[in-house]
């Protein structure tokens, strides 16, 4: 198995503050496109060299992404015809054309 | 929908408008649902939460200033609505009179299987999505709020922040540990490799 497990990404030494990699505010910023123009080009530097770090941004974004495509969930029809009952307006429910 | 129909259909609301009420619903139930669903983890209890929010909603209209639209609104009173009843459900798990955040936790990363070059089936078949349903529940639901308003529900940083009364950074950073608890735990279930199960090669 590739993983490398219980490995510390922050063990190699860089120029960055304390000397570990960036931190990981500045990943999910970065994964955004919202890290300053600046910090992106250190990190994306420190990533060339780093593979954890880039592991890490490959697969946050891959989960976002993930995520992003989950199908969204359908309200039962049902469901809308309670609430519309609860909300005592039954008699604004839009039926739907041919069911019940 | 911008701000300027909203304010058109807030006026008729806050006149007593049946039609604007059942306006309200059509627009924003669906939105609605969606997040108590994924907040709640089950439809029951979804359910209730989309009516509570209405009613809230009916209730408060008057109260509407309109400093944010109305779909941020009523996300803000969903997800209030969902953490009360995740608190009366769970009572330990859920502390929403301490905002002391104790939900952090450890978020280094641990897992650097790179799951990104798998096969587009393996990261979208059932099981994979159960798992993501899984670890989003796992999440604490002050993560959690933020995670589906940003990630799944697309809203901006900006939004979140209004319909969750956090500060634009507090948003950043919980999201941030979200997105890291969600990677660390799909990293470890696509590491274990694709696990066939027996049941396919009937078809
Ligand atoms: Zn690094």
């Amino acid at each position: 198995m590739s993983s490398t497990d219980n490995v510390e990404p922050h063990e190699h030494k860089h120029d960055h503050k304390s000397g570990g990699c960036y931190p990981l505010e500045y990943i999910s910023d970065y994964v955004d496109g919202e890290l300053a123009d600046e910090l992106c080009r250190e990190l994306e530097a420190h990533m060339e060299h780093c593979e954890n770090c880039r592991v890490v941004v490959n697969t946050m974004t891959k989960t976002i992404m993930l995520y992003h495509q989950l199908p969204a969930p359908e309200m039962p029809d049902a469901v809308k015809e309670r609430l519309y009952k609860v909300l005592n307006l039954a008699d604004l429910h839009p039926k739907e054309n041919g069911a019940e | 929908m911008s701000n300027l129909d909203d304010q058109a259909l807030v006026e008729r609301l806050q006149a007593g408008d049946q039609f604007a009420y059942a306006e309200l619903v059509e627009q924003h139930a669906g939105q609605v649902y969606r997040l108590a669903l994924r907040m709640m983890g089950n439809e029951a209890d979804a359910e209730d939460v989309l009516q509570e929010t209405f009613l809230s909603a009916f209730k408060a209209i008057d109260r509407f200033e309109g400093r944010s639209s109305l779909s941020t609104w009523l996300y803000r009173i969903a997800n209030n609505a969902a953490l009360m009843r995740l608190r009366r459900n769970e009572p330990d798990q859920v502390s929403i009179d301490e905002p002391v955040e104790r939900d952090d936790g450890d978020v280094m990363p641990r897992q650097f299987f790179d799951f990104c070059c798998l096969p587009e089936d393996d990261l979208m078949r059932d099981e994979a999505r159960a798992e993501m349903q899984r670890a989003v529940d796992e999440l604490t639901p002050t993560l959690r709020s933020v995670f589906i308003m940003r990630d799944i529900e697309g809203l901006s940083t900006q939004e979140t922040a209004e319909a969750l009364d956090l500060s634009v950074s507090a948003v950043k950073s919980r999201l941030m540990r979200a997105r890291l608890k969600l990677r660390e735990q799909l990293s470890a279930y696509f590491a274990q490799g694709p696990v066939i199960p027996e049941a396919r090669a009937s078809s």
